[in-house]
């Protein structure tokens, strides 16, 4: 299949791996004056990691490229003037021109806010259904459960991108935002399942503390006890594989704009780039490898860093 | 074990039918006149009307009528009918004609897979936290977070056109030296995990009871890793391997697209490029059902191997 389908059979393999039972590194609890959190035990641990800091200043730049694309180019990406095709680089051009002689650096840096914007969104979106779905499974079980973890196999089973190429040749409407709504909505109907099992299994660990039980004899309902006393712990494996799962969004979208069925030509998105770049690549190399640059740095940071976020937050792999 | 590969069969169906009907729906239903649209802009004359109204069950209306198109379909599809493309050619010959080259790219990628990745995994597991575990962990996740749309065109440009080392696109009849690079791209991926997942697995098992057993009988280490630690580790990454083939014949849309090979995956890429609905419905719906057999195949075998896991 393709990569992005890859990256959550990794993700999925991992969840379900579970401890790796790698002998625990010896506590240091010696030096400690006062008990620390998990959070705090795992932000020590962020704090040394390169990686980590690595991938969290490339997501931060990409970010600011997406919210205020004219700090890092001063040149209009829709530009074009056939007269300079292929051209050198010149003035703000560091990249030269490409075979319709628009900035190709340019053009790089306005891809990043269609990326990160089916990115984020294809994530949030994701994320609620995650939720809602492992929630229910997890907190009601029994037949609740059987019927949503049927559903979430059977979700799983379809192929990502062959149901993505089927639902989006469906939407003939060319215009962006109609495109990108379609993109988002089509990851996110997908995409959910590997989340919501995620989120199913920390349900059913965290329902069974006493705590739980506590607020029960309390005369908690359910609602209060899923939202103040299961929410919370459910929330911070959801958002580790929420941030691998953005990284693989991004490439899915390129992806599919790659294949023409995702994003469409006035909007500018990688996956369009590094296609046209593809098919001039004997004239000109740049307008192939320079959004293929952007794409891969940007995929890559965003599972780099929730690669080192899950590390820090599972003290069985240390 | 009976039980549970009936339990899997039924859900197999089900899901079969599941994205079949979503395939359909999308595809067929509801798209104005049918008939107007297969004509294309030349008139329909009222004999060729009744006609193809009859043929296609057309003049069943509504929910009923949806479904007994829908049972036509997939009946034809059990049937081997995969109807024609927009070209006028039958799906299934040129799915025949593209079936052996989809074939022989993915055993070679298998085959990169298996002999790097299975190797350098078990490696890696067996020296834990030293060097070469961290730096193939590093180049996994590099190549585990680099898109095939950026892997595949790049690999092309410098190692075929650039540097010459192979050829950059496949012909009508490839070799398989045309073959080598796309299967490398193509198994780059699936080398990765499989990687990851062999050195986890290698390195649990090392910590078993029975290699403490196997060490205090004074077997030597070469033994132990190769006939106790392997044989149990392998287990995961046969059905990994399993899961991987089924996707690889079914997948490789995108390599099959950059490097010109007359496969599966280049028949849907251009499908899809020239807007040929028959052609990308008849294809997915085939993928769809090589993927979920694979995928049932791949879970009875992990039954069948590893006797600890109990299916209820």
């Amino acid at each position: 299949m393709s990569d992005f389908e890859t990256v959550a059979a990794t993700e999925n393999q991992a969840a379900r791996r579970g401890p790796s039972g790698e002998p625990g590194a010896p506590n240091q609890v010696g030096a400690a004056q006062k008990p620390r959190s998990l959070a705090g035990d795992a932000w020590r641990d962020l704090r040394r990691k390169p990686i980590f800091w690595i991938s969290l200043t490339l997501v931060v730049l990409v970010a600011a490229m997406a919210a205020f694309p004219g700090l890092f180019t001063a040149n209009d990406p829709r530009d074009c003037v056939l007269a300079r095709q292929h051209a050198g680089p010149s003035g703000g051009a560091i990249f030269g021109y490409d075979f319709q002689g628009c900035d190709t650096y340019s053009r790089a840096v306005y891809g990043a806010r269609a990326s990160l914007l089916v990115g984020a969104l294809s994530a949030l979106f994701t994320g609620l259904i995650a939720l809602l779905v492992g929630m229910t499974a997890g907190y009601f079980g029994r037949w609740v459960d059987a019927v949503l973890s049927r559903v979430i196999d059977i979700v799983l089973g379809i192929p990502l991108l062959l149901a993505a190429i089927v639902l989006l040749k469906r939407v003939n409407s060319d215009s962006s935002t109609v495109r990108i709504a379609a993109v988002i909505f089509v990851l996110a109907v997908l995409g959910w399942t590997t989340a919501a099992r995620v989120v199913r299994s920390s349900v059913i660990t965290a329902k069974e503390q006493d705590y739980v039980a506590a607020a029960r004899m309390l005369g908690a309902g359910d609602s209060r006890i899923m939202l103040r006393h299961i929410l919370p712990n459910a929330l911070a494996p959801a958002i580790v594989v929420l941030t691998i799962a953005l990284g693989s969004f991004i490439a899915a979208e390129a992806t599919l704009s790659f294949l023409g069925i995702g994003l469409k030509a006035p909007t500018i998105s990688w996956g369009i780039d590094i296609d046209a770049g593809r098919v001039h690549m004997r004239e000109s190399a740049t307008p192939l490898v320079v959004p293929s640059a952007f794409l891969a740095l940007t995929v890559l940071a965003f599972i780099m860093l929730g690669d080192a976020i899950r590390d820090a937050f599972d003290p069985k792999l240390r | 074990m009976f039980r549970f590969v009936l339990r899997r069969l039924l859900q197999m169906v089900l899901a079969f039918f599941g994205t079949t009907l979503i395939v359909y729906a999308l595809m067929f239903a509801g798209q104005g006149d049918p008939i107007q649209a297969l004509a294309g802009e030349r008139p329909v004359t009222a004999a060729q009307r009744a006609y193809l109204t009859e043929k296609f069950h057309l003049d069943q209306t509504g929910v009923g009528g949806f479904f007994y198109r829908y049972f036509d379909y997939i009946s034809n599809l059990l049937q081997g009918d995969l109807g024609q493309s927009l070209t006028g050619r039958s799906i299934v010959d040129i799915l025949t004609a593209a079936w052996p080259v989809t074939v022989k790219l993915a055993l070679i990628a298998m085959a990169v897979t298996i002999l790097f990745g299975v190797t350098a995994g078990v490696l890696a597991g067996i020296r834990r936290a030293s060097i070469f575990d961290n730096s193939t962990l590093l180049l996994t996740l590099l190549v585990l977070g680099i898109p095939t749309i950026v892997l595949a065109p790049l690999a092309q440009y410098f190692l075929g056109v650039r540097w010459q080392l192979f050829p950059p696109t496949a012909g009508a009849d490839p070799d398989f030296y045309a073959l080598l690079l796309p299967g490398i791209v193509l198994g780059s991926l699936s080398l990765a995990t499989a990687l990851r997942l062999t050195r986890t697995s290698v390195a649990e098992n090392l910590r078993a009871d029975y290699v403490r057993t196997a060490r205090s009988k004074g077997l030597v280490k070469r033994r132990i890793v190769s006939v106790h630690v392997l044989r149990n580790s392998l287990i995961p990454v046969v059905t990994f391997l399993g899961v991987e083939l089924g996707n690889l014949m079914s997948g490789a849309i995108i390599t099959e697209g950059v490097f010109n090979i007359p496969g599966v995956g280049f028949n849907l890429f251009r499908g899809i490029r020239t807007e040929d609905g028959p052609l990308v419905v008849g294809i997915v719906s085939v993928l769809v059902v090589v993927y979920l057999i694979s995928n049932l195949v791949v879970d009875v075998l992990y039954a069948v191997l590893d006797p600890r896991i109990r299916y209820e």
